[in-house]
């Protein structure tokens, strides 16, 4: 990308190490840095933007949801990983279900999801959003959010602390780096 | 405390001698047994008289006795700022038998009684607006019954086909499990190690 342009680069045979090439390559590095370009593959711009930005849509739904604010608040700070909450889901790519989806509570939540912008990804934060946990074998209560919505990553725990939410949401960039497409 | 409640619970069996059937105390707590149509006089008479001044209605529930006759009590918590004491009256009903709404009497009670009828199934006679207000919306049944199974009837999940949420019946993927704290083999023992020493010293 941008070698081809260069002046007395025509020769086709690879250059051997040495002076020469280190020749060629500050030239091109030298007019790349003049007029301001940075080179890179674009899915990884892509993942690095999406991993670096990620909002979470505020969806606490029990205690899991008090958790989930020790981590948004100084200690853990999820601001310095560009985690900032939005209260719409139009304007979130994450979603973080914080405690107890109830069967009252789940095409409310299902909507919410569908209304998220693609790429989406969501959080199953503690027990009982991971499997109904304490309440798996009530009436009321949807044994696990998976049933209604795609999961990418259950943090376990009764609630998680902070700490263990803010690993899961990490794994969530490992996640997006490794597998992220520009197009799915 | 406990002798201002026997005092209360004189005047107040004096004066409703006729809709009282019997006042208790325990646990430090004044119990009014009372007739299912006379509750609104009860309440009203608490909630007015120089002496009980009991102007907020802190809960009314429900409580299920399936080996009784009359199952259910519906149970009134009265709270009473003037003279800092607490008072519960209590009413038997059954499925069929409605019981007085009292929303005429404390504003509080409509969502209360609400509450009662979607748990347990109590009708309220006079309610304006008696409907569910805690299961979900087309739910059946009233869960808080003792004949009521834990995990109810149906489950739900979201279907990618009809893409919306569909209700089935429930099916358990992991079985029911019932803890035995009585069995040598598991749980806990009836004496935890090191209790008999307590036993010894007290």
């Amino acid at each position: 990308m941008g070698v081809n342009s260069k002046p007395g680069s025509q020769a086709l045979a690879p250059i051997p190490q040495g002076t020469e090439q280190d020749v060629l390559l500050k030239a091109v590095s030298d007019e790349i840095q003049d007029r301001g370009f940075v080179v890179a593959q674009l899915d990884k711009v892509v993942n690095w933007a999406r991993t670096g930005s990620l909002w979470p849509l505020t969806f606490g739904l029990a205690c899991c949801a008090v958790e989930m604010m020790h981590a948004g608040m100084s200690r853990y700070d999820l601001d310095r990983f560009g985690m900032v909450f939005r209260p719409s889901p139009r304007q979130s790519d994450v979603i973080i279900v914080a405690g107890t989806l109830t069967n009252k509570m789940a095409p409310a939540f299902r909507r919410v999801y569908d209304q998220m912008a693609e790429p989406r990804y969501v959080v199953s934060m503690g027990s009982c959003a991971n499997g109904g946990g304490y309440y798996h074998y009530s009436y009321s209560v949807v044994r696990g959010c998976d049933r209604v919505v795609p999961v990418d990553i259950y943090v376990p725990g009764c609630p998680p602390t902070a700490e263990a939410l803010l690993y899961g949401l990490l794994q969530l960039q490992k996640k997006i780096r490794r597998t992220g497409t520009l197009f799915r | 405390m406990s002798e201002a409640l026997k005092e209360l619970a004189e005047i107040i069996s004096a004066k409703l001698a006729q809709e009282i059937t019997s006042t208790e105390i325990q646990n430090g707590e004044l119990i009014l047994n009372a007739r299912r149509d006379a509750v609104c006089k009860v309440l009203t008479f608490l909630r007015d008289d120089a002496n009980c001044q009991f102007k907020l209605l802190m809960d009314v529930c429900g409580a299920d006795y399936p080996a009784r006759d009359e199952r259910f009590d519906v149970v009134y918590n009265l709270l009473s700022i003037r003279y800092n004491l607490r008072v519960r009256v209590k009413v038997t009903t059954d499925e069929d038998t409605a019981v007085p709404s009292v929303t005429s009497i404390f504003s509080a009670a409509g969502w209360f009684e609400r509450e009662t009828w979607d748990l347990f199934g109590i009708y309220f006679d006079g309610h304006p607006d008696l409907r569910r207000i805690m299961t979900d919306y087309g739910f059946e049944g009233h869960p808080l019954r003792k004949d009521f199974p834990l995990t109810g009837y149906v489950e739900l999940r979201y279907d990618d086909e009809q893409k919306r949420v569909v209700y089935e019946p429930v099916k358990l993927t992991q079985d029911f499990r019932s803890f035995d704290f009585l069995s040598p083999w598991e749980g806990m023992q009836g004496q935890l190690p090191g209790d008999e020493k307590a036993e010894g010293n007290a």
